[in-house]
């Protein structure tokens, strides 16, 4: 392999030339779409959340409502638009709450190793074995389920995933020589997890974070559509689900749409993960 | 079976009781947040002093609450699982028959999908890259993506509401003739089929591929030995351990669903009578439910485990 | 002798992840005579190893032949259908990869699978078949040929298992077999025996051969013809001798050279009476648990002793799992030693390293076989040579960047590197970023643990060369690790040969000219292929000393 001296571009630019695949970019697109709709909500909603627009319930599509009415007459589009602030905002705040506790929780274990990880670890991996919505059920009957005490739950139920995850990726990183190098070197814990470890895993623990937001959008949703997650006159869009289930048998778009949209947003985050680009590696050598 | 296998068994069976002591504690104390006092609940705001310490006292209540959760699973071991808050029937009585639908439901399911999504799986895995391939990858990605009460609801809308084939939300009671008995099940083991297929589909795929591209199939290529003969002679011995372990993992993915359909179509399991459990706060049969849920998880997370130490060969011939 | 290979114009494109598509093979053409072994020459990245699976009729996952023909026994391979490739695979050409280990099936005895060839073409009954593998396991000198076939693979070593593999490759009667870097996964005492296997079976069925390679000094021992490759193209091609005696490509000529490292001018002596800069005295470490006395259960140190003079350069050669490795993690404090001393310029250290005082830490750096592994490739290669000036000298701004200027002039990089990260490098560049880390310390002593093994020759000798200079110009003292010993007699003064964990003798220059004088280490000596044909055959060891120490 040769390289070209002549070019002095400074290292920490950002990379761009990947081939963007066209699936990832309209899934992007999808998740951008949403998040805008969640922060503007009430701009771009046709009619107030809760406002009954007319008396004839599970209406089908029509001009004046694009998603039909739910079953009290309620405007469906303008719920669901609503319904993206519960369903995003929560899932974003607990996976962003269940990730950061859980990488640095996982890289210091990884690096200090010994007691304090062997015990860290069985007690998380313990909480794994209690399947997801179990927990959920438990804490939720013990907590209850306003916003906050949901989000925080969401979040506990994704901590230890989130550390199995990150302890593996620093513990290979942890094993390599240059951390050896720099803990010879006589370098404090701190700084071997901020500049040795870290940059190494962020790309891994982006994506990771990337899949536990759909996990908890599900498990959001599934709690909402049990009656057990966002609480009336609230919706998020499994509560959509579980309000309008009375049309099923009608297959009335109230009962539908929410089910797209949760739809088009984990499948657009899955896709989209699955089309990041790889690192650009030559396979030049003996193939 | 040598001594070797045999001591990496017990450490994974040790590794699972140990794994379900921490369960039990983090399910007793986390319903012990409970706010507000029980008995404080059970006897209502008229209650005199004296019955709310009568009750205290009898209930344990009184005690701190580490030598509360000895006795609990103390109870638990000996198969004391207590006496619901609600309506006072001890908490087996209620779980017994509800066990068996959902044991019922499980096991049919388990039987359908886990020979279609093996094949699918491993079929994938051998046409890697083909429209097969990929028309699996867009199905299995889809369903995983999506929450089980869509595909519950989606089942629904399609194969009761607009092909008319089944009933919809009814758990009919008829299930003494066949055809009552098919109706009964179909919605929702299709719909959980659906749910375990997809994952046990991806995983089993996964574990044939990584033993496709292993060292020694391509030697067995450079043998001269046809595409079958790599497949079936070279790459399916060694992956069935991580096909087996699929297979578990997967089905460990019906607890979660269970929930859902028996929610969604008013099925008479376990996992409904822990929600009706949870709505009305009656701790007992939810620490009891949560219990029996942990334990059937770990069960099947444990069979992974051991399934995948036995079936190494570098283990067995050692 | 009739043809039995043509290769025209060969062309082959590979795709890689980033989906660039790169020509590996540019135009390769050479011919193989019947019962002829013709070795392909190169370093990593020559496409010695996709032009021989090619002769197989195979090409690996994302590469495309766009050109050219080869043509095996008169058959042009690509002409043919996939089902009539695959018949040709095993019977007519066979195939010796690098890691048996690995071309093995763990699922399968080893007999299943060197008779499996006969079962795929059905050319012979199978009872006979494993009759004929065992007179095979007898010719390749594997030990209890009767037996060995029941066993499963992991239940033999690497040695043995490449024979297997032979075995496996030749049971098919076939008139070609490719061997693919057959060796060079094994030890030298190994590596003589196998060698020796593989030529005499060859030798008498009159079988022809492609001998792919890195290592000259191995193929000039058992081919007849050499063909010099680099980046997909013949640089050279002719009869062993001429190639070695007289070769006309330039690159050829870089090749040989550095197979000659030449000997160390040895700095002047210092004072004799001044006290040695490191001392290692009865060192026991390991891993597992302790006993009464503190020693860990599983040993890999038994009570090593050496010492190094200042200015002087250290070398400890021997076999996988000698200890080597460890005792330089041991010295560097990584791994505590159970038991012993270690004295750095007359001060004892500390077993651990979390207990030695930072000037003991700066005084001591140690430089990792793989540059990969060793340099953080998330930081650009200022940042890994700023931090230990940073850090043990307190230098910043100006200073520090005038100064990692200099390092990099030190180890001849041009000092725009320094905005690059180590992807962006090439091998022996990142060796000497690695390098300049340690010599950025202003370390008295430094363990070089195997630095130039991952290596191309030629990029190594360099390295040794840029070693010997830097000792030159700094009072530096080296503690140099390796397998191989024609690179540690470059570089030391005084080696110490090691076995089992055990020190065998340390060859001094003043001591019977620096010659072995142990068994084990004159075996070892001998086993180190030279660069002449010939000397496999005149090599005269004697078996019961080659059984009693081979880790075969």
């Amino acid at each position: 392999m040769s390289v070209s001296l002549s070019s002095t571009r400074p290292a920490r630019r950002w990379r761009i030339g990947y081939r963007i695949s066209p699936v990832g970019a309209i899934c992007f697109v999808v998740i951008l779409a949403w998040a805008l709709v969640a922060i503007f909500a009430p701009l771009i909603a046709p009619h107030p959340v809760g406002e009954i627009v007319d008396f004839d319930f599970f209406q089908s599509v029509s001009a004046q409502y694009p998603m039909g009415t739910d079953y009290l007459g309620r405007d469906v589009l303008s719920r669901i638009l609503f319904g993206a602030r519960y369903t995003v905002g929560i899932s974003l705040a607990a996976v962003t709450i269940a990730c950061v506790s859980g990488v640095t929780l996982g890289m210091t274990a990884a690096v200090i190793g010994g007691v304090f990880d062997s015990a860290l670890s069985r007690f998380l991996d313990a909480l794994t074995s209690i399947p997801s919505k179990i927990l959920a059920l438990v804490l939720v009957a013990a907590v209850g389920s306003s916003i906050s005490v949901l989000t925080l739950t969401l979040a506990v139920i994704y901590i230890p995933g989130s550390y199995r995850f990150a302890r593996a990726l620093a513990v290979n990183v942890n094993a390599m020589d240059y951390v050896t190098v720099a803990r010879v070197r006589g370098e404090r814990l701190g700084h071997i997890i901020r500049a040795e470890i870290l940059p190494g895993i962020v790309g891994p623990v982006l994506a990771d974070l990337g899949l536990r937001f759909v996990f908890i959008v599900l498990l959001l949703s599934s709690l909402s559509f049990l009656g057990l997650g966002v609480q009336p006159p609230n919706a998020d869009w499994g509560a959509l689900v579980k309000e309008n289930i009375g049309g099923l048998s009608l297959a009335a778009p109230a009962v539908i749409f929410p089910l797209i949209a949760i739809a088009s947003l984990t499948i657009s985050v899955n896709l989209l993960i699955d089309n990041l680009p790889q690192k650009i590696r030559d396979r030049s050598e003996d193939a | 079976m040598n001594s070797l296998i045999l001591r990496m068994v017990a450490g994974r069976v040790v590794v699972a009781l140990v794994t379900l002591l921490i369960v039990a504690v983090v399910i007793f104390f986390a319903t012990a947040l409970l706010p507000g006092d029980v008995v404080q609940i059970l006897l209502g705001q008229a209650a005199t002093p004296a019955a709310v310490k009568g009750l205290r006292a009898a209930m344990h209540l009184d005690q701190p609450a580490a030598l509360r959760f000895l006795l609990w699973l103390k109870d638990l071991a000996t198969g004391d699982l207590g006496v619901s808050y609600v309506n006072n029937i001890p908490v087996a009585d209620l779980i017994g028959s509800r066990l068996g639908n959902s044991l019922k439901l499980a096991g049919v399911t388990a039987v359908i999908s886990v020979p279609v999504a093996l094949t699918l799986g491993i079929t994938a895995a051998i046409l890697r890259g083909t429209l097969v391939d990929r028309t699996i990858a867009v199905f299995t990605i889809a369903v995983i993506s999506v929450p089980e009460f869509m595909v519950a609801t989606l089942s629904v809308i399609v194969f009761a509401v607009y092909l008319g084939w089944l009933p919809a939300l009814s758990m009919t009671g008829d299930v003494t003739t066949f055809a009552g008995l098919i109706k009964a099940y179909a919605m929702p083991v299709v719909t959980l089929s659906f749910v375990i297929s997809a994952q046990m589909i991806r995983m089993s795929r996964a574990a044939v591929i990584e033993t496709l591209s292993a060292p020694y199939v391509e030697m067995a290529l450079l043998k001269g030995a046809s595409r079958r003969r790599m497949v079936l002679h070279h790459a399916l011995p060694n992956a069935l351990g991580p096909i087996a372990n699929a297979v578990a993992l997967s089905l460990s993915y019906l607890l979660g669903g269970v929930i859902i359909v028996e929610t969604i179509f008013n099925y008479p399991g376990i996992a409904k009578l822990m929600l009706d459990a949870v709505s009305t706060r009656d701790l007992p049969l939810i620490q009891s439910c949560a219990m029996i849920f942990c334990l059937a998880y770990l069960v099947l997370i444990t069979i992974a485990d051991i399934v995948t130490i036995v079936s190494n060969p570098r283990l067995r011939h050692s | 002798m009739s043809r039995l290979v043509e290769v025209r114009d060969l062309r082959i494109e590979a795709r890689t992840d980033a989906g660039r598509v790169v020509e590996i093979i540019r135009g390769v053409s050479f011919d193989i005579d019947e019962g002829e072994i013709v070795a392909l020459i190169g370093e990593s990245g020559s496409g010695k190893t996709t032009i021989a699976l090619d002769l197989m009729g195979y090409t690996r996952p994302g590469c495309r032949v766009t050109g050219g023909t080869v043509t095996l026994d008169g058959v042009e391979m690509g002409a043919l259908p996939e089902s009539r490739r695959a018949a040709m695979r095993g019977s007519l050409v066979s195939y010796v990869p690098q890691s048996a280990a690995a071309a093995f099936n763990p699922a399968h005895t080893i007999m299943d699978q060197v008779v499996e060839v006969v079962r795929i073409h059905g050319s012979m009954p199978i009872p006979e078949a494993r009759v004929k593998a065992v007179e095979l396991f007898r010719a390749l000198a594997l030990p209890n040929p009767e037996t060995i076939g029941e066993r499963y693979p992991h239940q033999v070593s690497g040695g043995q298992l490449q024979r297997l593999s032979a075995a496996m490759a030749l049971i098919g009667d076939p008139k070609l077999v490719i061997f693919d870097e057959p060796t060079t996964a094994l030890d030298v005492t190994t590596q003589v025996e196998v060698l020796r296997a593989f030529k005499s079976v060859m030798r008498k069925g009159g079988i022809a051969g492609v001998y792919v390679s890195h290592d000259l000094a191995v193929v000039a021992q058992i081919a007849d013809r050499i063909i010099v490759l680099r980046h997909g193209e013949v640089r050279e091609e002719g009869r062993t001798a001429d190639i070695l005696e007289r070769p006309q490509n330039p690159y050829t000529r870089e090749l040989l050279a550095a197979f000659r490292p030449s000997a160390a001018p040895r700095p002047p002596r210092v004072d004799r009476d001044d006290a040695p800069l490191l001392v290692v005295r009865d060192v026991v470490a390991g891993y597992g648990k302790t006993d009464a006395q503190g020693l860990p259960a599983l040993r890999i140190l038994k009570d090593v002793s050496l010492s190094l003079a200042r200015g002087r350069n250290l070398g400890i050669v021997g076999e996988s799992g000698c200890g080597k490795s460890t005792l330089a993690r041991v010295i560097a404090g990584i791994l505590p030693a159970a038991k012993g001393e270690i004295l750095l310029d007359g001060r004892p250290l500390a077993a651990d390293f979390r207990r030695r005082r930072r000037e003991d830490l700066r005084d001591l750096q140690i430089v990792f076989q793989s540059a990969d592994t060793a340099l953080n490739p998330h930081q650009s290669i200022g940042e890994i040579l700023g931090r230990p000036l940073a850090f043990y000298h307190g230098m910043g701004g100006r200073t520090r960047e005038a100064r990692i200027d200099q390092l990099l002039d030190m180890v001849r990089l041009p000092r725009p590197l320094r905005h690059r990260r180590p992807g962006e490098l090439s091998g022996g560049q990142k060796q000497r970023i690695n390098l300049a880390r340690a010599l950025a310390a202003d370390a008295k002593l430094i363990l070089c643990d195997e630095i130039t093994s991952a290596l191309d020759t030629v990029v190594a000798a360099a390295i040794i060369d840029l070693l010997k200079e830097l000792q030159r110009e700094l009072s530096l003292s080296y503690l140099f690790i390796s397998h191989d010993i024609e690179t540690v007699r470059a570089v030391c003064d005084e080696v110490v040969v090691m076995y089992k964990g055990e020190k065998v003798e340390q060859l001094r220059p003043d001591v019977n000219g620096g010659e072995p004088t142990q068994p084990y280490s004159r075996l070892l000596f001998s086993s180190v292929p030279q660069l002449r044909t010939g000397w496999l055959d005149g090599l005269a060891q004697d078996p019961e000393l080659t059984r009693a120490f081979a880790q075969r």
